[in-house]
């Protein structure tokens, strides 16, 4: 019997991760403290508490992230980076707020780090990974300037990163990961380019990565993590496979990961908890049509009516 | 250099930084609540802050990022403000390289301190090649799946060359473990890109007979498997037209042990056009559960069932695929 999910005590686990800055770990976090932010709130708007945060006063601390470039950093003062970038903008969306953004200087800081092969660099120093090919299209198809990019050369970089199993790598040739598989499907899905992938290869090996234990793992060989039940579950649904793996155990695998007494889920049972798995486990719940939970987007990684707010709006 | 952490003098203690003003973290607008950060790490953040805000590219700064790298190599700034102090003061870069060698170990699944690592090698260029490979492989000996360290090698050999040696050490690693994907996956990264090989055709049956002895040592591990379909890359009707293929599918059958791969394969094999014998169909119907309800009418679809049965927690994968089979290539 699986146990049933503990959202009030999850919803607490977030406020008190957000609330703490005096210990170790949360200095620790600090430079990273806008991803913090999106993992964080998405996880209570997908339990339904967004509203247990001063949405102002988030709003208010994400705008002084941002650097003259138009890009985010990680916290106040940090440099920008596209990652921070891709947080700012999808906790923007969850408030229905990205008015209060040039959205302009945004786009602009994030097309001008395309390269000519079509890849993405995730700063001015210039590295490469196809999770910066995902983190770019999806802010600019958030803020409505997908036309900004080169979106055919940036396709093709993606592509020439698939793999003879069917997966994809960080650069071409790279193993492929179950991390970057979902960058490079979701990618692909919000430019329309699905047809690149060899869906049923893609969505073997995807299903090959469950084990025995229910969990999912990123690459064969290796011990499942919560945070697969994200990265491979919304490649699977992207790609209409997802029936293709047993649901029922994934999800008591990701119950059994939480903390029933303090709240919060971590990679695997027995573990210690922190937001970035409470928040991959709960949208991987989210996934599997858990009661209770939103449901989310698994291209986009919002809550699906964020998602259609932001579409819909703009027609 | 990290026997020092003991006798560590605050840097408000320091001589030379008597003229600094720290600057703390601004928190944003919530209402400041009382520090008890770690002091080290606080102070060392304050003052950071205070060199990177004057932009003060110097030596001095240079030790500063080091002393904030250590205590937390994650931070994004710090590496970035380094590498502008790197440019400005010409320091060697050698001495950079071991720098990270210093941090690396106990942090290498981090993602500034490989990107750094490149930047430096990039800087000092050719040369650089047998470091930056001898240092990914002193990694790999503490985690032999490391995706970073994978990912700056293959950047290594593209950018640096030093691909003489690399099918050998693929070939070290995986008689370490034989389950080792990333060392799979760098073989057939070296035997598709280096340009020392001829290119796959050349090394195909060289690679055929590699993957076949793999498969027969342990056949349930999925990476030899996946590593035989690629050196046909697409090629299905070569690939169910070799024997060596076909014969590695029913030798595991008749093991009767660990044989999914086996028969996942021996199912595309069919698909893509195999003529199976007489052996094939009895090797697979000897695999039936006993339980089983009474036998298809073709081989394909036998396969599908026994898969059902035996990989149950795919089974509806196999379910789809024996929906999938066509009439027309019954056999």
């Amino acid at each position: 019997m699986m146990g049933d999910l503990e959202v009030e005590k999850h919803v607490q686990f977030v406020l008190s991760v957000e609330k703490k800055k005096d210990d170790f770990e949360s200095v620790a976090m600090e430079h990273i403290r806008i991803n913090g932010a999106y993992w964080g709130l998405t996880t209570l708007d997908l339990l339904g508490k967004l509203g247990v945060v001063d949405q102002d006063e988030v709003i208010s601390w994400i705008m002084k992230c941002q650097d003259e470039s138009g890009g985010f950093g990680g916290n106040i003062g940090h440099d920008p980076h596209i990652m921070y970038t891709l947080s700012a903008v999808q906790v923007l969306a969850l408030y229905d707020k990205l008015d209060v953004l040039d959205i302009d200087k945004v786009s602009s800081y994030v097309s001008g780090l395309q390269n000519e092969d079509g890849s993405f660099s995730g700063d001015i120093w210039g590295e490469i990974d196809t999770r910066f090919s995902y983190i770019a299209i999806c802010c600019l198809s958030i803020l409505g300037r997908l036309e900004k990019l080169n979106v055919q050369k940036a396709v093709a970089y993606i592509v020439s990163c698939k793999n003879m199993d069917g997966g994809f790598g960080c650069t071409p040739g790279g193993e492929s990961h179950s991390g970057q598989i979902f960058c490079c499907v979701a990618a692909l899905a919000i430019t329309g380019s699905l047809h690149h992938i060899d869906k049923d290869l893609l969505g073997w090996w995807l299903c090959e990565r469950q084990v025995k234990s229910g969990g999912l793992n990123g690459r064969p060989e290796k011990l499942p993590d919560v945070c697969y039940s994200w990265w491979v579950l919304s490649s699977l649904i992207i790609i209409d496979r997802v029936h293709w793996i047993d649901k029922e155990k994934l999800a008591a695998f990701i119950l059994n990961c939480q903390d029933k007494e303090n709240g919060g889920i971590s990679d695997r049972p027995e573990d210690a908890v922190d937001v970035f798995h409470t928040f991959f486990g709960v949208a991987g719940l989210s996934l599997l049509e858990y009661p209770g939970v939103k449901a989310i987007d698994p291209a986009y990684a919002l809550p699906v009516d964020v998602v259609d707010r932001i579409f819909i709006g703009r027609r | 250099m990290d026997s020092d952490e003991d006798e560590r003098v605050p840097l408000s203690e320091r001589p030379e930084w008597a003229d600094v003003k720290p600057i703390p973290q601004d928190d944003g607008p919530n209402p400041v609540v009382p520090i008890a950060y770690k002091d080290e790490f606080r102070e060392t953040m304050d003052y950071f802050r205070a060199v990177y805000a004057s932009d003060e590219r110097s030596p001095r700064s240079l030790g500063l990022t080091a002393e904030a790298i250590k205590l937390n190599p994650g931070n994004y700034t710090v590496w970035h403000f380094r590498r502008l102090v790197l440019e400005e003061l010409g320091t060697d870069l050698h001495d950079e390289l071991d720098f990270v060698n210093s941090i690396a170990k106990s942090n290498s699944k981090n993602y500034q301190i490989w990107h750094h690592r490149r930047w430096v090698a990039e800087r000092i260029g050719i040369e650089a090649a047998s470091l930056e490979l001898e240092f990914t492989k002193e990694i790999f000996s503490l985690d032999a799946k490391n995706y970073h360290a994978w990912s700056h090698r293959q950047w290594v050999l593209q950018a640096l060359g030093g691909w003489e040696n690399e099918l050998d050490y693929c070939d070290e690693l995986l008689e370490e473990d034989i389950f080792n994907n990333s060392a799979w996956n760098q073989r057939y990264f070296v035997v598709t890109r280096s340009p020392l090989l001829g290119g796959l055709e050349a090394v195909r049956e060289a690679e055929v007979k590699y993957a076949v002895k793999a498969i027969l040592s342990n056949p349930g591990n999925e990476s030899p498997w996946r590593y035989l379909r690629g050196l046909y890359k697409g090629d299905t009707h070569a690939l169910a037209h070799d024997p060596e293929v076909s014969s590695v599918c029913l030798e595991v059958l008749k093991e009767k042990k660990n044989f999914v791969f086996a028969l996942s394969l021996l199912l595309d094999l069919l698909c893509y056009g195999l003529q199976p014998n007489e052996e094939f169909s009895n090797a697979v119907e000897a695999l039936r559960p006993s339980n089983s309800g009474p036998p298809e009418v073709n081989l394909k679809e036998t396969i599908c069932s026994v898969l059902e049965t035996l990989d149950p927690i795919r089974s509806n994968y196999w379910i789809w695929r024996k929906n999938n089979l066509r009439p027309s290539s019954e056999v």
